[in-house]
């Protein structure tokens, strides 16, 4: 059987490469999927640790609720995003800038 | 005491209320073409009142879990769920007579204003990690979309846009924390984590995981409160939102991050000792959140001075304000966690009343910039004077409502003997009065040379500025019931 180690080391390397994902793109789409990897790290930890420790299927309970409500997550993301291309015809968040002094 | 699902509903009916409340007016929305814009108003406002109510008359005997321990009912839930449904009261009759809402349709506003309340009442109470984040995320989904209401305005979409971003990485981080401290303990209910911590000797990897943990989730809850470092999306979000979400924003949402902050770190990662709180050994998390409410109060000031837009500048003082009202957290007595609950209190009534202002000057003059309040005095003595009483209140001069939440802030600090820490708030303080004063001094003291022309205000938000002065004015005179409901209310489950 797998050790638990490697699936803790998978799960923060897709951490770390969803955080290098939202900081270094500047496409909307593309920070939505590094936000994406980073919930799929978290859910991958529970569901590891929930598999190879008795306290129960805790921990695949809540994964299920994470997928669940990043799906509703990326909904609105993309809707907003959606709004905002209609009226600035980007998605490029650099453009996003009248807020800024 | 932990009651069953069906037991527990006996205690959910200002939630339930809520739920009925959203699905009325959604119903409403679709049916009732010609009435439903006088409808809608009036069930949010019903359901609110009747959720308000329910929450008032609770009487749940001691502290007790619901839902096979999902929920912890106790006084200090009892607290924030009264603060939230007054909160959302106030925001309601604000955005009414609001130009910037009513260019668009508001059906949909009214059940989302529904929803992030019922997000909030679940933020107040919930005691399991999946409680916490499904209510958290409730709260957050909601709160996006309303920041995007304006759906033809380009800073709506941007600020909602940032907000989105934002909060979907660092819920995501906290979510990781989670996963880390459900590795560590094998539990996700907050006292069953506690225990397992005290059972285990938190020493070596233990500690640097236990750490990154709290790391990890601060950036969650920090989020929510707007506390520095998690605050960049504070004030473009703030300016960009309709003013009514942004004085929602600004209390509401605030005050449910704290509540679920104080939940997990006193309830799930400190074990109770006698008068106060201690640490679970290993972790320091008081100190980290000591650096966090220093930066944030003295970040959140400074940035606040050069300020011209009068909704950013109000953003940067509520990230100070957050800072003020962190610094009764971290303590971990309860005197710091009253001094705590006093000043969100106040802060519900001034902030809101300093952001209506800013929602009633916008209504005829479309301008947020600070030097078109030139002459408002002359204009409308009345608005001059009630934000000049909102602004007194926020600096925290004595007779009104702010006195109060900072002479108990200060209070209690002093009390621990953290006495540098008591002046760097002071000095803030002093700072924050430059700013607040000096939009006074253009409303009062500065005239441009347009002859004054009255300032219309309908008599709607004539009576809720009214409203808002009473408590500002009066909560001194009630002291002692204050004093005394807040000292009820920081009996926590599993904790003093």
């Amino acid at each position: 059987m797998i050790e638990l180690k490697y699936y803790l080391l998978i799960s923060a390397f897709l951490f770390s490469l969803g955080v290098f994902g939202v900081l270094t793109r500047r496409n909307a789409v593309n920070v939505l999927m590094g936000v994406e990897l980073i919930l799929n790290s978290a859910n991958l930890n529970l569901v590891a640790f929930s598999r190879y420790s008795s306290s129960g299927i805790d921990g695949q309970m809540f994964a299920v609720f994470v997928i669940v409500v990043a799906a509703a997550e990326v909904a609105v993301a993309l809707a907003i995003i959606l709004t905002l291309y209609r009226v600035l015809s980007t998605v490029n968040l650099d453009r996003a800038d009248v807020l800024k002094r | 005491m932990n009651l069953g699902n069906l037991d527990s509903l006996t205690f959910f009916y200002p939630e339930l209320i809520l739920l009925g409340g959203i699905l009325l007016v959604v119903i409403s929305d679709i049916s009732l073409k010609g009435l439903r814009d006088r409808v809608n108003p009036l069930l949010t406002l019903a359901a609110l009142l009747l959720a308000l109510f329910y929450t008032l008359q609770t009487d749940h005997g001691s502290a007790m879990t619901l839902f096979e321990g999902m929920l912890a009912l106790d006084n200090f839930a009892l607290f924030f769920k009264a603060f939230m449904l007054v909160a959302g009261v106030l925001v309601l009759l604000g955005s009414l007579h609001s130009e910037e809402l009513a260019a668009v349709h508001q059906g949909e506003f009214h059940a989302l204003l529904l929803a992030v309340t019922l997000g909030m009442l679940l933020m107040a109470n919930s005691a399991h990690l999946v409680m916490l984040y499904l209510s958290l995320e409730l709260v957050s989904l909601t709160s996006y979309i309303m920041v995007g209401y304006l759906r033809s305005d380009r800073l709506s979409n941007e600020a909602s846009m940032k907000y989105i971003l934002f909060g979907a990485v660092s819920t995501g981080a906290m979510l990781y924390g989670f996963s880390l401290l459900y590795g560590m303990t094998g539990s996700l209910d907050l006292f069953a984590i506690r225990d397992a911590l005290l059972a285990q000797e938190v020493v070596g990897f233990n500690q640097v995981t236990l750490m990154l943990v709290v790391v990890l989730t601060t950036a969650g809850f920090g989020f929510k409160t707007a506390a520095v470092p998690f605050h960049f999306w504070c004030p473009d979000v703030y300016t960009g939102a309709p003013t009514p979400v942004t004085a929602f924003l600004s209390v509401a949402p605030k005050a449910a991050g704290f509540a679920i902050l104080v939940r997990f770190f006193l309830g799930g990662l400190s074990q109770p000792a006698g008068e106060q709180w201690g640490f679970i050994s290993g972790i320091d998390w008081p100190l980290v959140l000591i650096v966090v409410s220093v930066l944030t109060m003295s970040l959140g000031n400074i940035a606040a001075l050069t300020q011209n837009n009068l909704k950013r500048m109000l953003a940067y003082s509520s990230i100070a304000h957050a800072g003020y009202i962190l610094m009764g957290a971290v303590l971990l007595t309860g005197t710091g966690l009253k001094a705590m609950l006093v000043y969100l209190f106040v802060y519900l009534f001034m902030n809101l009343g300093a952001f209506f202002v800013v929602t009633v000057i916008f209504n005829s003059e479309k301008t947020f910039e600070l030097q078109d309040y030139n002459g408002m005095f002359r204009r409308s003595p009345f608005l001059a004077v009630a934000m000049s009483i909102f602004l007194l209140s926020l600096i925290g001069i004595p007779p009104f409502a702010g006195f109060l939440g900072k002479l108990y802030i200060f209070g209690a600090v002093i009390d621990q003997g953290l006495y540098w820490f008591a002046v760097v708030g002071a000095l803030n303080a002093a700072v924050a009065a430059f700013y607040y004063m000096r939009i006074m001094k253009h409303m009062i003291l500065e005239n441009d040379d347009r002859p004054p022309t009255p300032l219309q205000i309908s008599p709607l938000n004539r009576a809720l500025l009214v409203l808002l002065l009473v408590p500002n004015i009066l909560l001194i005179v009630f002291w002692s019931p204050i004093d005394r409901w807040t000292a009820n209310s920081i009996t926590l489950f599993g904790g003093l």
